[in-house]
């Protein structure tokens, strides 16, 4: 057993394992005090760095070297050294940085969240609404794209992609051959399929989980319902491809989706294949675990009441 | 004259062949650095020499070599960085293209220093000229048995190959230019690791300038105490310095460490005055990236002392009233120019090389372009000044690889030296397209220097 490292976040202290990331020293303290991170996915190799969305401050490098750390760092790819201390959200310039990562990431991704697939689930609608201004100072044209057919089970609407480079991996490290990935440079970059070829691969249904906002969408559900008129319950089956566990979101007694289950950070527990995913939609293909836990904050737990409503009344 | 050391052959008939390379005494410090001289004694001389990196971020290139982590049975690579395209900078160009034997001679040395058996010199695509003459010289250093196995029967062995880039000026960027050297999209690795550790293909790497290397043939040959005592201070030895813009004589030029600004300007050596008898307005003193400055601060520091040829000197004062070497690219700029369309100019460039990685650079070089562009063309708003100067503020420090500052920069140096002018812009659109704002608030500040010869 290695010694272990302590780290400071806020003001809160921890011991993690060397080779820990700040950002994963942060979930095992947990609260607040967890950066943000759009790109960054614990299961996806390589993946972070990207989005800028989790900068902190070191405000004090190590034991043996205190300085601070020059610039802003990346905490997802950002390793802990013994005696560190991070400033997250005590820092007014990681908010301010983060403010302005918001709104460049804003810039093209348009704020229709009323009719976007993702609504309730979208990461980018959680961040913009911790950390982001009240209004845009963009004045310009929005870059616009058609939908794109990946496939005949997934939509791309570029529209909303916000270039994590999330779905690239997955299709790097779970699918055999991948044939999409980023092309053009710089805000003409755009995801891709190579030369309109499909995603065909019994994985390739994962890139719309890792999607943090609307831009990979499951046509076999897109539109048939909000997801906080669903009720997610976990359920798992014999696989021989995938482990089999997920969660179903039922409306009435249909299922409308299977999804991987996900943690407290929106990430997938394990990968699940497209059989799964879209050919299982009968409770009968299912063993049913229990009522999938959602956080009592998010949106998707709204209108499911669990006791008796009591009308307010106004008694004035 | 100051003492010239990467152009010494300038103007030598056919220097670009093996044959009158060597007459003129080429190829003796791979005899010296390879017979009589260890690889840790070679590094040594390049310590002594103080030599600092000529690719812009001016590190010392003794302590950049003695990081290279040494693995037991892992290769090690040298890697030139030869991806020059930074607007107002050509100085590697020239060098490779009329003396490639001495770069070929620099990576000799250097390899051997870092125990390298394998070298890449990776050249900006578009330069096919220049990666003709390199594929041709490094064909002719093999057949002479300076290239290849067993150099000089040694026992020491090497293979240089020329590795021509996509044309993308992200691939500048070290970590960039490895991914690119591998075959993949040159998008800038997140450090650490740093590639002394981790460069091409996972091995140990170094990653120099082309000017950086070429150098280190003549501290070998004549000791890195030598070499130290040309230039002050940290900043020794001499430096290519690309010059162009408003002025009489525009080149490239190798000075001494240490030669004042205004010397450099005026003197007929070198830029011989500004063109057309007009003032001096603002100079770029080393390549785009870095912060503009109005003549009367580029020719004196804040103090009042004579602003040197220096990387210490160029940066006094920090970027309120300082500024970087960079790589050597000065542009100057007469009391015509148009700062707006300048920086502008200079957006544009950053907009279009981003590579879009990281959400600050991708989204912000597009958003500081168009404001710029708006104001330039006369509909500007007074309060896009303010937020010019905190978007580039906010891509500043944030992003994965240097590109974002070097697009920050530029812009927020531009609106604190000129910001009157941008105000003019907005306050007179129609004005501002017809003529220029000369303000003698940013003119040189000295009376021109007219001669009967300029």
């Amino acid at each position: 057993m290695s010694e272990k490292f302590k780290i400071t976040i806020d003001g809160v202290s921890a011991e993690v394992e060397p080779g820990t990331t700040i950002l994963n020293a942060a979930r095992q303290i947990g609260g607040d005090l967890v950066p943000p991170a759009m790109c960054y996915y614990s299961k996806l190799e390589g993946s972070g760095g990207k989005c800028r969305t989790c900068l902190v401050k070191v405000s004090k490098g190590s034991e043996k070297d205190p300085r601070p750390m020059p610039k802003l760092v990346a905490s997802c790819r950002t390793t802990v050294m013994d005696g560190m201390e991070v400033q997250n959200i005590t820092s007014p310039e990681v908010l301010e940085a983060r403010k302005g990562v918001v709104e460049f990431l804003l810039i093209n991704h348009p704020l229709d969240c009323p009719v976007c697939d993702q609504a309730g689930e979208c990461k980018l609608q959680d961040l913009s609404y911790e950390h982001g201004a009240e209004a845009t100072r963009y004045e310009f044209n929005r870059r616009t794209f058609e939908r794109i057919d990946i496939g005949d089970k997934i939509q791309l609407h570029m529209n909303r992609c916000i270039l994590c480079y999330r779905c690239v991996y997955v299709a790097n490290q779970l699918t055999d051959n991948r044939v999409h990935g980023i092309v053009g440079r710089g805000d003409m970059s755009e995801i891709s399929t190579y030369v309109e070829k499909a995603i065909d691969n019994d994985f390739s249904g994962n890139v719309i989980d890792v999607c943090p906002v609307g831009a990979l969408t499951d046509k076999t559900f897109r539109f048939k319902n909000r997801v906080w008129f669903t009720r997610p319950v976990s359920a798992h089956r014999d696989c021989d491809k995938c482990c089999g566990k997920v969660t179903l979101w039922y409306k009435g007694e249909d299922v409308l989706r299977v999804t991987a289950r996900k943690d407290e950070y929106g990430e997938v527990e394990e990968f699940i294949c497209n059989t799964c995913r879209y050919d299982k939609k009968k409770t009968s293909d299912w063993v049913i675990d229990g009522p999938a836990q959602i956080q009592r904050q998010s949106v998707i737990s709204a209108n499911h009441y669990d006791g008796k409503v009591v009308p307010v009344i106004d008694k004035r | 004259m100051g003492v010239k050391i990467l152009t010494q052959h300038s103007g030598v008939p056919g220097i670009d062949t093996f044959e009158v390379y060597r007459k003129q005494g080429g190829y003796a410090a791979v005899e010296k650095a390879l017979k009589s001289m260890s690889p840790e004694e070679v590094l040594e001389e390049v310590k002594k020499s103080g030599l600092r990196g000529r690719g812009g971020a001016g590190f010392p290139t003794g302590l950049k070599w003695s990081f290279l982590a040494k693995p037991e049975g892992v290769p090690r690579y040298l890697v030139c960085n030869a991806d020059e395209s930074e607007p107002g900078t050509f100085k590697d160009r020239e060098l490779m293209s009329r003396n490639p034997h001495s770069l070929i001679e620099g990576m000799i040395v250097s390899s051997y220093a870092l125990g390298a058996n394998t070298s890449y010199i990776y050249v900006r695509g578009e330069l096919f000229y220049v990666i003709r003459i390199l594929e041709k010289a490094i064909a002719e250093a093999y057949e002479k048995g300076l290239l290849g196995k067993n150099i000089l029967g040694t026992g020491y062995d090497l293979d240089l190959y020329v590795q021509p880039g996509g044309g993308a000026y992200i691939c500048g960027e070290e970590t960039a230019l490895i991914e690119s050297l591998e075959g993949k999209r040159g998008n800038p690795r997140i450090k650490p690791p740093f590639p002394a550790v981790s460069g091409v293909w996972g091995c140990p790497t170094v990653v120099n300038n082309v000017e950086t290397i070429a150098a280190t043939s003549w501290i070998i040959l004549n000791g890195g105490d030598e070499y130290a005592k040309i230039g002050i201070g940290r900043s020794t030895g001499t430096k290519l310095i690309s010059a162009c813009g408003n002025i009489n004589q525009p080149g490239i030029y190798e000075i001494e460490l240490g030669l004042p600004v205004e010397e450099f300007i005026y003197s007929d050596e070198y830029c011989g005055g500004i063109a057309g008898g007009k003032r001096l307005k603002a100079v770029v003193a080393g390549g785009s990236s870095v912060p503009v400055l109005p003549a009367n601060l580029i020719l004196k520091t804040i103090a009042g002392e004579p602003r040197l040829m220096t990387y210490e000197s160029l940066a006094d004062g920090g970027f309120a009233t300082g500024t970087m070497m960079g790589s050597g690219g000065f542009i100057a700029m007469d009391e015509d120019a148009c700062i707006v369309r300048n920086t502008w100019n200079f957006t544009r460039f950053y907009h279009h090389e981003s590579c879009g990685q990281c959400s600050p650079c991708r989204e912000g070089t597009g958003w500081m372009e168009k404001v710029l562009h708006r104001i330039e063309y006369g509909h500007g708003k007074m309060s896009d000044i303010d937020l010019l100067v905190d978007v580039a503020a906010k891509i500043e420090g944030n992003t994965i690889c240097p590109l974002g500052d070097a697009a920050a920069w530029p812009v927020g140096s531009a609106i604190r030296h000129f910001r009157e002018e941008f105000e003019w812009h907005v306050k007179e659109p129609r004005l501002s397209q017809q003529q220029n704002y000369g303000l003698a608030a940013y003119a040189d500040p000295l009376p021109v220097p007219v001669t009967e010869e300029s």
